[in-house]
């Protein structure tokens, strides 16, 4: 059962299973070439930097800044009726990459580009869990 | 390498009417606009061996060729993407066109927009948080009006540009849908205020920044220009046409930054030389940052540009979305500002820019663009 209703759940792919099992063991860890170590989200079959097919992951420090967001306030499907408003954040990481998420404990309208902020994994059912943020 | 310039031709354009409630399908309104088109050139269905599509499209070549009594389809394809992909269809068939692939391609879009399937819902493009989805759908980011807001929220941000401007934007172009009887629009006045007013529906976005949902057909007919030359109408002849898939850019960055360089250089013409515009505007903050991502203006002026009337028909610099656009006309996803650009160069707009010579069309985010050249 979700916690979130409306809001569909993450299907892991052969490329992506690995992000989301780090996840439900409580770690945020992106996709880093073995060979370049540069980091890609989402995650691919390739180094976009040097076509290395040889990956591994890398934990990250979970803070990073507001880069962008959005607020819903209507809602786009019926099952979101009721859901609105709600707030849609885009965190740069402080190792670069960047991730969709919400925050946790921000009013829509209190948030701000470049408010500091900090991961907050959130199961959201017994077997997805998802790096939302909280103000840091 | 022997370029494309001006070797092609859009020799008829037709539309149906565009409505909330088409009452026939998708496959009818495109046949039904494609007989307009091919009248409009003085061709027939018999004169057609090519045909084209955005892949969204519901309506196979087969079916449109089965229907149409095609008896020699020597040219069909579709290009994937979303409603983006008109310009890079006219590129592709003029390209067939000038090699001798095919002599008569009809591109066409068959759309029922707000009584069937509508985009803005993720109906379409919704893909239940699957492959790359799986890290955005989650997070409540589910349609391209989301996406779109997030890069536009990002880009007030870094050059100053407000969402008063992007009523400028609204209301320039409901002020040329109030003179076009085919528009959704027409008749129907908008204020700065009732803009200003309107309700958020994806924060920036506010109501009259999003695009219509409408139904309805429509379509057009590319030959070389030597034959278009002997047809019924004067020819609006491809100058350039091209197209920008992914690519590593900034966040803020519409594909025009990649798309520009190469669509001036095929012309061999510059921003100050257009004399007319159509610009995708599925939301209107996007009219302004083509225009600055294009080069007609720089980056953080394309907001004042357009609150000093820079895009009005009404003694604009650069009249943008001459019909009404995708925001008071009609949203075919690009289909109806090809053929408003084909207009603008044989003088039959409702808004018609006086002398036009080159006439400038981007299908897209700055993914496509078209330039049309009045003929000589």
């Amino acid at each position: 059962m979700s916690a979130r209703p409306g809001f569909p759940l993450p299907v892991p792919s052969e490329d992506s299973a690995p992000f989301w099992e780090f996840l439900q063991q409580g770690e945020l860890r992106l996709q880093r070439c073995a060979d370049c170590s540069t980091l890609a989200h989402p995650p691919r079959l390739m180094c976009p930097a040097c076509g290395s097919f040889e990956r591994d992951w890398s934990p990250v420090s979970g803070r990073g800044t507001v880069y962008s967001y959005v607020v819903t306030r209507q809602a786009v499907h019926p099952s979101f009726e009721g859901h609105t408003p709600y707030a849609t954040v885009v965190v740069e990481l402080a190792e670069g990459p960047r991730l969709t998420s919400n925050l946790i404990d921000v009013a829509v309208d209190d948030i701000q580009i470049g408010m500091p902020v900090e991961v907050a994994l959130v199961a959201v059912s017994d077997e997805v869990t998802l790096p939302l943020f909280r103000r840091a | 390498m022997e370029s494309l310039r001006n070797r092609v031709a859009i020799a008829g354009v037709g539309e149906t009417e565009y409505s909330r409630a088409s009452g026939r399908s998708e496959t009818r309104l495109s046949l039904e606009a494609i007989l307009h088109a091919l009248d409009d050139a003085g061709l027939t269905p018999q004169d057609v061996d090519g045909l084209m599509r955005w892949s969204v499209d519901t309506s196979s070549e087969a079916e449109i060729a089965s229907n149409l009594g095609i008896r020699d389809l020597a040219w069909f394809g579709e290009i994937n993407q979303a409603g983006n992909v008109g310009a890079a269809l006219v590129a592709h068939a003029s390209a067939a066109i000038a090699t001798g692939l095919a002599q008569c391609i009809v591109i066409y879009r068959g759309v029922n927009g707000r009584s069937g399937r509508r985009y803005g819902r993720g109906e379409v493009t919704g893909r239940r948080g699957q492959g790359a989805a799986a890290f955005t759908e989650p997070f409540g980011l589910l349609t391209p009006q989301h996406q779109l807001a997030m890069v536009a929220r990002r880009r007030m941000h870094e050059f100053g540009t407000t969402s008063r401007q992007f009523g400028w934007v609204a209301v320039s172009e409901r002020e040329h849908a109030n003179r076009n009887p085919r528009a959704t629009f027409y008749e129907t006045p908008l204020t700065i205020d009732d803009h200003q007013n309107g309700r958020f529906i994806v924060d920036p976005f506010r109501l009259n920044d999003c695009c219509l949902e409408t139904d309805g057909g429509g379509a057009f007919v590319l030959v070389s220009a030597e034959r278009a030359r002997g047809l019924k109408k004067p020819p609006a002849l491809v100058r350039a046409a091209a197209q920008a898939g992914p690519g590593d850019r900034g966040f803020v960055d519409t594909a025009a930054v990649s798309l520009a360089p190469r669509l001036w250089a095929q012309a061999e013409v510059r921003p100050e030389d257009i004399d007319v515009a159509q610009i995708y505007d599925h939301f209107a903050p996007y009219v302004i940052f083509a225009l600055e991502d294009y080069g007609f203006v720089e980056r953080g002026e394309g907001g004042p540009f357009v609150e000093a009337g820079g895009i009005r028909w009404d003694g604009g610099m650069l009249p943008v979305n001459t019909s009404g656009g995708h925001l008071s006309e009609a949203y075919l996803q690009g289909m109806n500002q090809l053929i408003e650009s084909v207009r603008q160069v044989r003088g039959e707009s409702t808004s018609q820019v006086a002398n036009v010579e080159l006439s400038f069309c981007d299908t897209g985010i700055g993914t496509g663009a078209v330039i049309l050249e009045r003929d000589a």
